[in-house]
């Protein structure tokens, strides 16, 4: 396309069909313990 | 729901329902700016119509109505269908926050366990205490495979011999289980010695070291209780266990206050020492406190965010790239929605534990009375403090539902929101607007990253 370049597709309809599985790391144990944020965190279940 | 929005030269548009990410020209941009407030592509074309060519502006709706076609924009919320079945999920505990330590060896003036004593007395977590609590992990955490154990303080290396007794409990207890324990540790680095960072280096999964940024700065506000600053004592200490960690799973985490509102200056500083995993993060204070963050510091600090992520640019292309753990952000394989709704998990799949074992739904919580939980004796009692946070979500905060940055947040501090407003459900709007910057900052970096633009 001209006029826009996708950096990321539709990822959040995927993920909503999967479900979580919860084994990924709890936010607050990473670094900050201030703030909850949830984007930078990694899903342990990708594939 | 859409939002757009300009940074530097490039034009950002975010498909907030969908989670999609397009990077587009002037025209497009505004063609979607119009779309959004319900102009008709008539209207569109004809207000246009003198600042492009019609062919030009045909082929952008084109595209536009292939991304609604692929579902990547304008998509619709569907997650008010999954909301009720969510708060109804079957919760297990797969975290704990150990307060190994209410002491402390440092006097830092914005600690919220307030010199490490977390409105009580000081007191240390015994082993007897912390082997039961790592049984009321085992026993809570269900079919979950990883669990975490955070030691925490006050200063957890006052009490080292614990936090070592604690991980090899713990580990014995793996095999049988089919648990797999995830340490980290949370030190002001004062009393790091070889032996201590042989340990951490073998035995934990993340460290995170507390400093602020230059020296003045931290000595400002972490001082030794006779009321000297700690920079020089743990400097040489914290560099040691960053090199001996190859610089990777560990973090140097600084506070920013009202006193260092230039606090990009500090992540510079960190960097220029060598550190690679770095994170600042503002201050959470009362507002009567003269170091708290004030609402007209915010245009500051957004400058600040915006001028850090520019120095970042110029600092990879000169191959002296390091992390900022809140620009980081996963668009491709990050979290699931579930997990992106639930948040932190305080009180469901997150607790802390006191030095004498009681249950608090985090460490922030930790010493306000009717927040008790229970105790690694006997369990959870509470289950009324347990429902009320695992049904608050993106969805249970007005605030959130409306707010774009909903998915990348994930709702806010729980904790923060009861210290300011007595309610959970609420958000602290100055932690939400440096949020949002954040993430902004944390897209754009990611697109420049990606496409090398
Ligand atoms: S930025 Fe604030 S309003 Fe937006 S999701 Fe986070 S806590 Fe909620
Ligand atoms: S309530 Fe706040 S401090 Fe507590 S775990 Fe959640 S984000 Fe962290």
């Amino acid at each position: 396309m001209k006029h826009v370049k996708t950096l990321t597709g539709a990822v959040l309809n995927n993920s909503l069909k999967k479900g979580g599985c919860g084994e990924c790391q709890t936010s607050c144990q990473s670094a900050c313990k201030t703030s909850c944020t949830v984007g930078n965190q990694t899903c342990e279940n990708s594939n | 729901m859409i939002h757009q929005y300009k940074m530097k030269d490039m034009n950002i548009v975010l498909d907030i329902n969908s989670g999609a990410v397009h990077i587009v020209d002037n025209m497009l941009y505004d063609i979607i700016e119009k779309l959004e407030i319900g102009q008709s592509l008539l209207e569109i074309s004809q207000s246009m119509a003198n600042v492009y060519i019609e062919e030009d502006i045909d082929e952008a709706f084109e595209e536009v109505n292939k991304l609604i076609q692929e579902k990547q924009l304008f998509t619709s919320n569907r997650y008010h269908s999954v909301v009720d079945t969510f708060k109804q999920r079957e919760t297990v505990v797969k975290a704990l926050c150990l307060h190994i330590a209410h002491d402390c060896n440092l006097s830092c003036g914005y600690c919220f366990a307030e010199e490490g004593e977390y409105h009580g007395d000081r007191s240390m977590m015994s082993l007897e205490v912390g082997r039961e609590a790592v049984d009321f992990l085992l026993n809570n955490s269900g079919s979950r495979k990883n669990l975490e154990i955070d030691f925490f303080g006050g200063e957890p290396l006052m009490n080292f011999d614990v936090v070592k007794g604690i991980v090899e409990y713990a580990k014995n207890k793996e095999a049988e289980y089919h648990k797999n324990f995830r340490f980290t540790i949370t030190t002001n680095g004062v009393l790091l010695t070889d032996e201590i960072i042989h340990f951490i280096n073998e035995n934990m999964y993340n460290v995170v070291l507390s400093i602020d940024g230059r020296k003045e700065v931290h000595d400002l506000m972490r001082p030794t209780p006779n009321g000297k600053g700690s920079y020089d004592l743990i400097l040489p200490k914290l560099l040691q266990v960053a090199e001996s960690r190859n610089q990777k799973n560990y973090y140097v985490r600084g506070t920013f206050t009202h006193n260092n509102l230039d606090f990009a200056n500090d992540v510079l500083h960190l960097a220029d020492l060598g550190f690679k995993q770095i994170s600042v993060e503002p201050v959470v204070a009362p507002d009567n406190r003269a170091y708290a963050l004030k609402e007209e510091d915010l245009p500051t600090l957004f400058e600040q965010y915006d001028y850090l992520a520019e120095k970042m640019l110029h600092y990879r292309e000169e191959g002296k790239e390091f992390n900022f753990f809140h620009f980081m952000i996963d668009l491709k394989q990050g979290p699931c929605v579930s997990k992106r709704m639930t948040g932190c998990g305080a009180g469901s799949e997150y607790l802390a534990v006191t030095p004498e074992g009681d249950l608090y739904p985090c460490h922030q919580f930790v010493g306000i009375e009717d927040k008790k939980m229970g105790s690694v004796y006997g369990g959870l009692k509470r289950m009324d403090i347990q429902a009320e946070f695992k049904a608050c979500n993106l969805f249970s905060k007005e605030a959130c539902t409306s707010c774009w940055a909903k998915f990348y947040c994930g709702g806010g501090c729980n904790a923060n929101a009861y210290n300011f407003f007595g309610d959970i459900h609420q958000v602290y709007p100055m932690a939400c607007e440096l949020e949002k910057k954040r993430v902004e900052c944390a897209i754009y970096l990611k697109a420049r990253e990606t496409f090398r633009i």
